[in-house]
């Protein structure tokens, strides 16, 4: 295969590519400041630690509630609701085809950028994993207010039990993730999709309009 | 019109919710906003000198007549003050009981409680009461009811030199006297000189006692020994002489001679109270002056003070100048050295053997061990049955976590070896001080007499089978707080191997973390690490090592 059947397409928003680079920054820091507090490493101290990991992990709540605003009035949460479908072919492809250099089944596009695996991988993430562990973090944080929120009977080592095991969750999804991120067609192609908005794609892919639009294209690719 | 009206009238009240909370904050921080609000708080409450004071007693006259003992002096005091000794009779000081217990069960350093450093009063009244407020306990047959028997001058003298001599049971000496313990001649007070120094009692007061109790500067409390006497605010924020210079009394709040302070099983105060919520309360808790979120707001301290002491963090070690006994071994007693009694120094110069009391360990710079505390201390009487197959607690602190009065709190624990008896399984109470021939250890070394005529004195039964036992005395820390600047970093304790790793019931960040997801979570982590190694090793290989 070569580049001269990719083309060019505007793939994520501004919005999209600020929340990505967002939580890869706070992510970073709830792990890195997360694990200090559980008693890992020193880097940062107890104390500078436990106020970073509050701040990040507030801010993070409330850039949530954004994300989720844009996620309902674009409709962009249509592009999580999970499918079988090509499922299996998805599947086929990472354990045997990628090896073959066989093209990817389910080609990413504006209106369906995640094939059923990533479906699958970022409603859990979205819907469940993250959310449970900011409600698990901010229970945490408020843990002197339990009882005025009519919560006194949780038990803390329950909540940073539960909080510690999304963090597994989350650092094994992102060692996965920064790997999954080198199988586009070179290793950073999808890396600089989610810097520049452009990715490119397999030509036949069907394109929108509005996708044709020559706004701050990268260079052509040689 | 009518609705326009309204809907200002629902933006405004909307707007005022919103600010609301906002304008609340401002409130706590309106003292100062450079520093904690408990400071400022405190500084409030200490500012001014206090000068109350509107007779000299020099001038009286009845304090100029000759005097030539203490109870006459304190007739002479007396004679003003009424109802003095009538109040000071009802206090701990005087009866060395503790007063919220029926005093026929003897609970205190006057009755049966019992210590693991001298170990009992019983029968070596003459030697201990060389610290009590009186004249002439030297046996129990003191009559506790004569006022002339109370010693005004101990606490109230501010000469220096009124000194009671160590073995005469609280009085003065008559004429110069060598005290061979320790080489020191003691002179007779110059009555009027002293009697006419009076005034509210000064650390120096205070000290002579509670600094050398248990017989010599640090024995017992960690955090109270003669460093004390003319601290720099390094070793006490509160006493230091460069910073608010404290007495004692401007804590111990006292009321018709009686000090503000725990006694026994008894909390120094039974509400953490703040001067805001009650200006006339006692001074002796720390929430006292510097209410009970005396941090910056938003500092996570604050959410500390109803589990932690502020003691826990602010005082990160006890005995920082002055050494402080840890371990006194009771069992070491009666070596000779060419068939006399001996003593060794330590490096510190302090006693590490004695013939008489055995080996001691002294340490500095001392890091406290913690426990949950009510304020209430419970201890062993010489009639209570113990187990000498552990260590026995011969004085223990009261609390538990579910116990919303308790906190964490920081002890000095002194451990040693002391005697008991191995039939009936209590305490023994030595006669330790005495003349030869009186059964006392250090007159005749021997332990089975020391202990046969220290029981019989205070009417307890003895087997005559005794052994050593090691036992634990507890002392809440509480003075020589340090700077701010010197409080426990959140690692002290937020630690695997933290100050606190032992107390258990409660999860604390930092220190516990559950075993399982633990291992899971690291499982998962390095499955996942190598998954992706393997599968991108693959793709590499499978490429030929170029990818397109």
């Amino acid at each position: 295969m070569t580049s001269n059947n990719m083309v060019n397409i505007y793939l994520y928003t501004r919005y999209e590519r600020f929340w990505h680079w967002m939580q890869t920054v706070l992510i970073l820091l709830l792990l890195v400041t997360g694990f200090e507090l559980n008693g890992l490493f020193t880097l940062f101290g107890f104390k500078a630690a436990a106020e970073v990991h509050n701040i990040a992990g507030l801010t993070w709540l409330i850039l949530f509630a954004f994300f989720v605003f844009w996620l309902f009035t674009t409709g962009e949460w249509r592009q999580y609701v999970p499918t079988t479908r090509k499922m299996l072919s998805v599947i086929r492809y990472y354990t045997y085809g990628i090896f073959r250099g066989e093209p990817h089944p389910v080609p990413k596009r504006k209106d369906a950028k995640h094939n059923p695996l990533q479906r699958l991988v970022y409603l859990s993430l979205a819907a469940a994993l993250l959310p449970v562990q900011m409600a698990t973090g901010f229970l945490y944080w408020g843990y002197n207010s339990w009882k005025d929120w009519g919560v006194g009977w949780l038990s803390l080592e329950l909540v940073a039990t539960i909080h510690l095991a999304g963090a597994f969750a989350i650092l094994s999804f992102l060692i996965v993730h920064i790997y999954m991120i080198t199988t586009g067609h070179t290793v950073f192609a999808h890396t600089r999709a989610m810097i520049s908005g452009w990715e490119l794609v397999q030509e036949g892919t069907q394109i929108e309009d509005w996708e044709q639009k020559k706004r701050r294209a990268p260079r052509p690719v040689a | 019109m009518e609705g326009c009206n309204r809907m200002w009238r629902s933006a405004a009240v909307l707007l005022g919710a919103l600010l609301l909370p906002a304008w609340g904050l401002s409130q706590t921080q309106v003292l100062d906003e450079n520093q904690a609000p408990g400071r400022t708080m405190a500084q409030q409450a200490t500012k001014g000198p206090q000068i109350w004071i509107t007779a000299d007693h020099s001038l009286h006259p009845v304090l100029q007549k000759t005097f030539s003992s203490g109870p006459e002096v304190t007739q002479a005091c007396l004679s003003c003050h009424e109802l003095a000794a009538g109040q000071f009779q009802k206090t701990i000081h005087w009866s060395w009981l503790d007063p919220n217990v029926d005093p026929k069960m003897k609970v205190g350093k006057g009755g049966l409680t019992m210590n693991n450093f001298c170990i009992n009063l019983q029968s070596n009244e003459p030697r201990c009461t060389s610290c009590h407020a009186g004249y002439g306990w030297k046996d129990k047959n003191f009559d506790f009811s004569n006022p002339h028997a109370v010693d005004c001058l101990v606490c109230h003298e501010q000469t220096g030199t009124y000194e009671k001599f160590p073995t005469a049971a609280g009085f003065t000496v008559d004429e110069p006297t060598l005290f061979k313990e320790n080489g020191k001649i003691f002179e007779p007070p110059a009555w009027n000189t002293v009697a006419q120094s009076v005034s509210r009692p000064t650390r120096k007061n205070c000290g002579t006692c509670h600094f050398f109790g248990g017989g010599g500067d640090g024995v017992k409390h960690g955090d109270l020994d003669s460093s004390l006497m003319k601290p720099n605010k390094e070793l006490d924020v509160h006493m230091g002489v460069d910073g608010q210079n404290f007495d004692c009394v401007r804590c111990h709040t006292t009321e018709l001679h009686s000090i503000a302070g725990r006694i026994y099983s008894t909390p120094a105060a039974m509400e953490r109270k703040s001067l805001i919520e009650d200006d006339l309360a006692p001074k002796i808790m720390c929430e006292s002056c510097h209410s009970r979120t005396p941090h910056k707001p938003g500092v996570k301290a604050n959410d500390h003070t109803d589990k932690v002491a502020c003691q826990s963090c602010h005082i990160p070690t006890f005995a920082r100048v002055n050494p402080t006994k840890m371990w006194w071994d009771w069992s070491k007693a009666g070596q000779k050295k060419d068939g006399q009694p001996y003593k060794e120094e330590d490096a510190f110069g302090k006693p590490k053997y004695d013939s008489k009391k055995g080996e001691f360990r002294w340490a500095k710079n001392v890091v406290p061990e913690y426990f949950w505390f009510n304020g209430s201390l419970n201890g062993l009487t010489a009639k209570d049955t113990i187990d000498p197959s552990k260590t026995v607690a011969v004085s223990w602190p009261v609390g538990d976590r579910d116990d919303a009065n308790s906190r964490i709190f920081p002890f000095k624990v002194h451990r040693g070896k002391t005697p008991y008896d191995k039939i009936n399984k209590t305490m023994v109470i030595p006669h330790l001080f005495g003349k030869p021939g009186s059964g006392a250890y250090w007159a005749d070394y021997d332990w089975k007499k020391a202990a046969a005529s220290g029981m019989a004195y205070a009417g307890l039964p003895f087997s005559g089978e005794m052994d050593f036992v090691e036992t634990s005395y507890v002392f809440p820390i509480t003075h020589m707080v340090a700077p701010k600047n010197k409080a426990l970093a959140c690692s002290e304790c937020h630690a695997k191997n933290g100050r606190l790793a032992h107390l258990t019931g409660f999860y604390m960040p930092g220190r516990d973390v559950n075993r399982v997801i633990q291992y899971l979570g690291w499982t998962v982590v390095f499955g996942s690490l190598a998954g992706v190694f393997i599968h991108g090793l693959g793709r590499f290989i499978a490429r030929g090592g170029k990818e397109r």
